[in-house]
């Protein structure tokens, strides 16, 4: 890790390329990300190849099995199931990833300046254990009832939903990874590069960037991981509840509350969300772990 | 499944019970599942159906409702009536006499003291009773002798029978709660976990929100009932597991209230291991239309009369709306066997049904349609009409209910079919009914332009229920949101039908006048009725005397329930 | 670290009494209500007269004094007098329930041990094979056991605990014969008293269901973390230095690098402890075990605010609680971690 540092301006370009051949050779990170891939490509360009409309109700076609014409089968009220799959995957990808990077900016900010300033540590830990204790569901009725009517009328009302709950999501869900990283970073503190960096009088800025976040990467890569599927379920949860999304905007976490009910009977119905649940989330996975051994110089020369 | 033959087979069952009888206690235990669970046995101090219904194992009223809808006598030999000399000839007072013999569970016996006590007790200053409603205009109960009271009302009350009849208002021992009136009521935790009663268990060990214990009462008045010995009253959950415990992995002997997808509910009766019980009360699934003007803009004033609505006040798209739902579809769809289309907001008992409105049963999209084009209201580039630039694009708001939103779903698309565009919200239901006047989403604020819910009245008298929707009951700033006619439906015509009822004595009277309210709300359409909802229960194949009853507690003769041998 | 530990422990108290605060103020500002789930058929303004009775005809200030008295004051002496028999509590008006009427810290205790036998033996469970799952994983990266240990444990994380208890249900208590010795219920008894063998069996069979859904959820995220940080750690330089040093392998990787690796891990543990006591919310549901998740929910569904404010602010100190431990374990973990 020390040695980034002494990488030059014009030297960063081929650093880069480094990474890169070093992220092509982990055979796991080059499938999940053409997985990820797939998937957004899939929930982007899906509505242009796969035309049914997702709120279309065929009441003659409910609760079909998969076939020709409905290749995921139908729902309780005759809707392709595809379909919906399509438009859900656009609103739980876009919640799930959008709500994870701001669980995780918020999360890494706070931990890294709790652990690298001692002054900071006592009031933004305190402001930590605040939100951990804040019920979630009042907290949400609250945030609703005050914000939803004028985030709507500025963004929209889809989109002034989205912003409501991805920061609903992320404020909530920061402090794990805030406290996890301000451990990580209480101890590394204290290493000796640390103490050489200063010595040579790096600022407190350079000596963030360039010496205490390389080195708190992999943990703030298993909360972004498992910070998605945290944030795909909680949606569904508070679209159920009726403080997100309105009821016929399918959502991959809405569609497996929904068909849990007729596990029995049609259990094909939670298979497909929830594979595409986990396989978004092992993706995801994969592709850190990747990105984590690129970026660790020490594995990339071997 | 077939209902019919279900319901054939429990008769059955039920019918060759006595042949079977046995002593007290000699049929073991009997498992109860309900998905909401009870958090006190005081129904003075909860009225939550949850509540009721487990205090009706252990307290009992005078005289209660049957699966019928008649008032059968409980804890006296005969209900009074004007006929048998114990209702006044000017309705202004009721005499009851209490059975000979009864006894409290302890041992001591029911006086009229008792039931003097009850009233006072739900009628003390401070106490908030959840009840007192039952004990409306009730001046005094007067005790006659040790088992004779006479109930004074301070007008003259045609339909009598609201105090000490029915689950909500059962007798309560004096001695026990004497300490208990008023602001002093939440002090008596044990008094509130275990009453003492009449009914046929007592309470061993009261969880609340959790699980109750019951025993055989011993003092109950026969002598060979209950058949079991004890009970235990599980609550939590949801409905899909309850029904699961009792259909599917035979753990428990009756499931309550199972709102599940019928085809969910068919899947899980074959299992084999129980039966699907279903009755039909007043509860309707019904949409209100909003009378007034919701846009935020309009601040204070928003959603009171001042501003009418811009396009709901028009008769004709209310009716289109009404004309373009397929209500036997919903109800196949949500409700199967225990649900049935209804055009009336006011479906039973049988004297008061309407069949002016029967027309709705059948969708007509394209009646609909023509309506509305004949109205002026054209079709704009979207497909969406308008009319001197109003467009019909509505709100339509619930609660957050799995049935709920496939109707929602589903009348939004026929609703797109005649040219009108619907946006969804459902809420949660603690939001939804409360009565917060600071939240913007209660149903009685109605900030949307329709709404759905269902609602239905206690015990068999319509008098109450139809007074919803006379003016002076629409919610506005000035009552703090509170009131029940939703629409905000005010009509002169409409509140002098209200004022008639209270006056009036004979039966057929009132019956005519509740059939005028009701057809006069469904022809202006200011309420669309969508579905007449009965109660679905379940309870296993080895449970007898179980009989459904949608008037009273699902308890009401949990004495006679006992175990079949297969 | 005396010092630091006491100096915490102070400010714990106006931390207390300020999340308190917030805590109150959200409650109140949520839309709600007490009286929301009684039938229609209650006029309102039996439901007004229901909710003067609560106390909510007065001020949120009033209420939140009141609070804070009956909590902080009544109800630890009411603890001492109960524990001690010595007359301290007088009959002062102690946290009443909304939907109960009866005092909140009863209900706690009487929810407390089905929580602690479920939730905690599940955290526990999930711990106890999440360190060793994490440390193999890392030893062996990219291993068959590493791949296997990831799949199932990213599948464990993302699909929800609401699916997997139902599944587990169907297929242990539906499709499993009532008789066969693989049955197992599906709702918990939370009256059962351990008294002998044979109730013992009865309890531990129905936790079986309840304890796995969690524990596999639990599992799949401490591993994760155990994994993560063990990566880091085995590619330092000291680890190579220990190796030249001629240390055993096992004293390399149990003492060095595990003691260097449990910092993320800690974290996640004393996080994960206070959520033992605020109950798993769907995993109760499900089961119907009823532990103090499905109190806070039902309370926060009937808009009962004493419970809930009760609850949460419990909830609170055991936060604040068990994140002193982990500050203090870090310093023994790490004895250059100051923080004087």
């Amino acid at each position: 890790m020390t040695d980034i540092t002494e990488i030059q301006e014009n030297a960063s370009r081929s650093q880069w390329w480094d990474v890169w051949d070093q992220f092509k050779s982990h055979r796991g990170a080059l499938i999940g990300a053409g997985f990820f891939l797939i998937i957004v490509f899939g929930v982007t360009f899906g509505p242009w190849l796969w035309t049914i409309d997702p709120t279309y109700i065929d009441i003659r076609a409910r609760n079909q099995g998969p076939s020709f014409a409905h290749p995921f089968g139908t729902d309780q009220l005759g809707r392709d199931t595809l379909a919906r799959m399509i438009k859900g995957g656009q609103t739980s990808m876009s919640v799930g990833l959008v709500a994870m990077a701001l669980a995780l900016f918020l999360g890494t900010f706070i931990g890294v300046v709790a652990g690298f300033f001692k002054k900071l540590d006592g009031p933004l830990m305190r402001l930590t254990d605040l939100f951990l204790a804040l019920p979630l569901l009042p907290l949400l009725l609250v945030m609703v009832m005050l914000f939803r009517d004028t985030l709507s009328s500025i963004f929209g009302p889809e989109m002034g939903i989205f912003v409501l709950m991805v920061t609903a999501i992320g404020i909530t869900s920061w402090m794990p990874t805030a406290r996890i990283v301000r451990g990580d970073v209480l101890a590394i503190k204290e290493r000796e590069f640390v103490l050489a960096a200063r010595s040579i009088g790096t600022s407190n800025q350079k000596m963030i960037m360039r010496h205490i976040l390389p080195n708190v990467l992999s943990p703030i890569m298993v909360s972004a991981t498992l910070g998605i599927a945290n944030a795909i379920i909680t949606e569904s949860a508070l679209s159920f509840l009726g403080l997100g999304f309105p009821p016929d905007f399918p959502t991959w976490g809405r569609l497996l509350f929904d068909s849990v009910d007729y596990l029995q009977q049609y259990p094909e119905r939670v298979m497909w969300p929830g594979l595409a649940i986990s396989f978004t989330v092992l993706a995801v996975n994969y592709v850190g772990d990747g990105l984590r051994d690129a970026l660790d110089p020490r594995i990339r020369g071997r | 499944m077939n209902l019919k033959a279900t319901l054939l087979g429990a008769a059955a069952a039920f019918a060759m019970a006595p042949m079977a009888m046995a002593e007290r206690g000699s049929d073991g235990h009997v498992n109860i599942i309900y998905w909401q669970a009870p958090s006190l046995m005081n129904p003075y101090l909860s009225g939550g159906t949850k509540d009721l219904e487990a205090a009706s194992l252990v307290i009992e009223p005078l005289a209660r409702y049957d699966e019928t809808g008649a008032i059968v006598p409980w804890l006296v030999d005969t209900v009074p009536t004007v006929e048998n000399g114990g209702v006044a000839e000017d309705l202004t007072s009721i005499t009851w006499t209490l059975s000979e013999g009864l006894l409290w569970s302890d041992g001591t016996p029911v006086t009229s003291a008792d039931v003097r006590f009850s009233w006072e007790y739900c009628t003390a200053e401070g106490g908030g009773c959840a009840q007192s409603e039952k004990y409306n205009d009730v001046t005094d109960v007067e005790i006659v002798d040790d088992r004779t009271v006479i109930v004074h009302f301070g007008i003259s009350k045609p339909f009598p029978y609201g105090p000490f009849v029915g689950a909500q208002s059962p007798i309560i021992q004096a001695s026990q709660f004497a300490d208990c009136l008023g602001a002093a009521a939440p002090s008596c935790t044990d008094a509130n976990f275990s009453p003492i009663g009449t009914g046929p268990f007592t309470v061993t060990d009261f969880r609340p929100n959790d699980v109750i214990s019951l025993e055989a009462n011993q003092n109950y008045r026969d002598a060979n009932l209950p058949a079991f010995s004890s009970v235990t009253f599980k609550g939590g959950g949801d409905a899909t597991a309850a029904g699961r415990a009792v259909l599917e992995t035979g753990e428990f002997d009756y499931a309550w209230n199972l709102q599940l997808a019928p085809d969910v509910l068919a899947n899980m009766q074959s299992a084999g291991q129980g039966q699907i019980v279903s009755g039909f009360g007043t509860l309707v699934e019904r949409i209100m239309v909003n009378m007034t003007d919701v846009n935020p803009d309009l601040g204070e004033e928003r959603g009171t009369a001042a501003h009418p609505h811009p396009f709901l006040t028009d008769r004709d798209v209310r009716q289109a709306l009404s004309m373009a739902i397929d209500r036997a579809l919903l109800t196949e769809i949500g409700y199967g066997d225990a649900g049935r289309p209804s055009c009336n907001v006011l479906p039973a008992p049988a004297i008061y049904a309407s069949t002016a409105n029967d027309g709705c049963l059948v969708q007509d999209i394209a009646g609909a349609n023509a309506l509305l084009d004949a109205a002026g209201w054209e079709r704009g580039s979207d497909g969406v009409r308008e009319r001197d630039g109003v467009r019909l694009s509505m709100l339509y708001q619930t609660s957050t209910n799995a049935v709920r939103q496939d109707f929602q779903a589903l009348i939004k698309q026929w609703w797109s079919e005649i040219g009108v565009e619907t946006e969804l919200r459902n809420l949660d239901a603690s939001v939804f009914f409360g009565g917060d006047p600071a939240s913007p989403d209660t149903f009685q604020k109605f900030f949307a332009d329709v709404e759905m819910y269902a609602n239905n009245f206690d015990g068999t008298d319509p008098e109450s229920y139809m007074a919803n929707w006379a003016c002076e009951q629409a919610p506005r700033p000035e009552t703090q949101w509170q009131g029940n006619n939703m629409p905000r439906f005010c009509s002169e015509e409409y509140d002098a039908l209200v004022a008639e009822m209270s006056t009036t004595g004979d039966i057929n009277e009132r019956a005519r006048l509740a059939k005028a309210m009701n057809d006069m709300l469904m022809q202006e359409y200011v309420i669309i009725p969508l579905v007449d909802r009965g109660r679905v229960s379940a309870h296993s194949n080895t449970l007898g005397g179980v009989i459904l009853n949608t008037w009273d507690s699902e308890l009401w003769n949990a004495a006679d329930w006992h175990r079949l041998s297969n | 670290m005396l010092n630091f530990t006491i100096r915490r422990l102070l400010l714990a108290i106006p931390t207390l009494l300020f999340i308190s605060l917030i805590i109150f103020l959200l409650l109140t500002l949520a839309p709600g209500d007490p009286t929301a789930n009684l039938p229609l058929s209650i006029p309102p303004e039996v439901k007004q007269q229901i909710r003067e009775s609560l106390g909510l005809g007065q001020a949120w200030y009033i209420r939140f004094v009141l609070w804070v008295k009956a909590f902080y004051i009544t109800e630890p002496l009411y603890l001492i007098e109960s524990l001690t028999g010595w007359d301290v509590y007088g009959d002062q008006q102690r946290v009443l329930s909304w939907q109960f009427r009866s005092p909140v810290m009863d209900i706690v205790t009487q929810r407390l041990p089905q929580t602690l036998w479920v939730v905690g033996l599940a955290y526990l469970v999930g711990a106890l094979i999440a360190v060793p799952i994490g440390i193999i994983s890392a030893y062996r990266q990219y291993s068959m056991f590493d791949q296997i240990g990831t799949f199932v444990s990213m599948i464990g994380f993302s699909v929800p605990t609401f699916f997997t208890g139902v599944l587990l249900i169907v297929i242990f208590s539906v499709w499993m014969p009532l008789d066969s010795f693989f049955w197992l219920p599906s709702i918990y008894d939370t009256t059962l008293e351990v008294t002998n063998w044979e109730t013992f069996v009865k309890q531990v069979r129905q936790m079986i269901l309840p304890v796995t859904v969690l524990a596999l959820f639990n599992a799949a995220q401490i591993s994760r973390f155990m994994r993560a940080s063990m990566l880091d750690n085995l590619n330092q330089d000291y680890v190579r230095t220990a190796r030249a040093k001629g240390l055993s392998e096992k004293t390399v990787v149990f003492v060095h690098v595990l003691r260097n690796s449990m910092i993320p891990v800690v974290t996640v543990i004393a996080l994960g402890v206070p959520q033992v006591f605020g109950g798993a919310i769907i995993t109760e549901q499900v089961f119907k075990v009823n532990g103090l998740g499905q109190l806070l929910i039902t309370a926060i569904q009937a808009s009962d605010i004493p419970t809930v404010q009760t609850l949460t602010v419990i909830f609170a100190a055991l936060i604040i609680f068990f994140n002193l431990i982990a500050d203090i374990l870090y310093g023994v973990l790490d004895p250059r971690i100051r923080y004087d």
